[in-house]
């Protein structure tokens, strides 16, 4: 009795956590807003042609989306490899190498309109009918949210083998049959590209609507399946899949913002690793790689032992 | 301060090869295929 009740205290706490105003959601919202302003391409289903779009942001940001206003990195590396024309991008990698540097997987915590949206979904509160016996209810409100699938150990290598195969050796070598590239990962994967820009442009024109056939159904359905997972679970999509997450993920030991423990202040609670979404151990230091830089194990801190700012002592890297 | 010679060093790679990139015409590359609704991307191609 004493634990049901201990448990729902702390159901409502994290109710509470997630329903909060923000600064991390704020950020996200209005970088969301920014990469994707261009309001005339909702109204007139036409994409941005500006210069704009010979850079990238950031995140995970489909180009083809009608408020598009910049590129999404992934899509400019396909599409440029599978152009044929360069068999190494100077200009992605050294993009990669700057936002890595600087900013890491924070990048993910912050700026990519996807990971912001499975961020929202895991806000949805589930709701359990009044009806449901106490005994039933406390076992669902235990499912009720979950941190990662079963096998997440293994599955978070998944990204670096979707980088690998989709996002570089299917692009550079199978082609149409009339010899086009094709950019693998967003024909068959991303769901940043079904969600903001395949199914915007399909209910505005209706030619492509008209086009829309199995891949486009195969898409939305994963789509669904994803935005349905990261209701319960923390973002599957960021851990198991996105091979922009891989990338920076790289750069955990070295970007300017990232995980630093100060070790002489850390009394090994463990609350940083309890509260971490992400799978993350901070006192420890294990899978740094995964951290988004959310904040979330820095405010349950109670000796403020970890920080994120360049200037943050950082046990693990001295 | 090992880690953050490597990242400056990285930082400066990185700018290195993000100019070599426009001036091989990368970023126009990017630019070319960004204009127009990839069909692949949004699941119809
Ligand atoms: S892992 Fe990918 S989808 Fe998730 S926040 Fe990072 S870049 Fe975006
Ligand atoms: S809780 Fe801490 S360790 Fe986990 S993702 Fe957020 S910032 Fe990183």
């Amino acid at each position: 009795m004493q634990e049901k009740k201990e448990f729902r205290e702390k159901n409502i706490k994290n109710k509470e956590k997630r329903t909060g105003l923000r600064l991390r959601g704020w950020i996200q919202a209005l970088f969301f807003a920014f990469s994707n302003g261009y309001l005339a391409g909702y109204l007139n289903a036409k994409i941005y042609r500006g210069q704009l779009k010979q850079i990238c942001v950031p995140g995970l940001n489909c180009y083809s989306c009608p408020g598009a206003l910049a590129s999404c990195p992934i899509g400019a590396l396909q599409s440029l490899l599978d152009s044929k024309k360069f068999h190494f991008s100077c200009y992605i990698f050294g993009f990669f190498l700057v936002v890595g540097g600087i900013l890491g997987r924070a990048v993910c915590g912050f700026l990519c309109p996807f990971g912001w949206i499975q961020d929202l979904c895991y806000r949805i509160p589930i709701w359990i009918p009044k009806r449901v016996p106490d005994t039933l209810r406390w076992k669902l409100e235990r499912m009720n949210k979950r941190k990662h699938l079963p096998g997440h150990k293994v599955l978070i290598w998944l990204k670096y083998v979707i980088l690998a195969v989709f996002v570089i050796l299917l692009p550079m070598t199978v082609m149409t049959e009339f010899g086009a590239g094709v950019p693998w990962f967003c024909k068959l994967i991303c769901p940043s590209g079904t969600l903001f820009g395949g199914i915007p442009l399909v209910l505005l024109d209706e030619a492509l609507a008209a086009n829309a056939g199995g891949y486009f159904l195969w898409k939305v359905t994963l789509l669904a399946l994803l935005l349905s997972t990261s209701v319960f679970v923390y973002r599957p999509f960021c851990k198991y899949l996105c091979p922009l997450g891989a990338v920076y993920s790289g750069f955990y030991k070295i970007s300017l913002f990232r995980l630093k423990l100060d070790e002489s202040l850390c009394i090994h609670c463990g609350k940083c690793s309890k509260t971490c979404l992400m799978g993350v151990d901070p006192e420890h230091g294990k899978n740094r790689q995964e951290c988004i830089a959310c904040g979330d194990c820095q405010k349950s801190c109670p000796t403020k032992a970890i920080s994120f700012w360049p200037k943050g002592k950082d046990t693990f890297s001295s | 301060m090992k880690h953050s010679i490597i990242r400056r060093t990285l930082i400066v790679c990185g700018i290195g090869l993000m100019v070599l990139g426009i001036y091989r015409g990368e970023a126009a590359m990017i630019w070319q295929k960004a204009v127009y609704v990839c069909l692949e991307c949004i699941g119809i191609g």
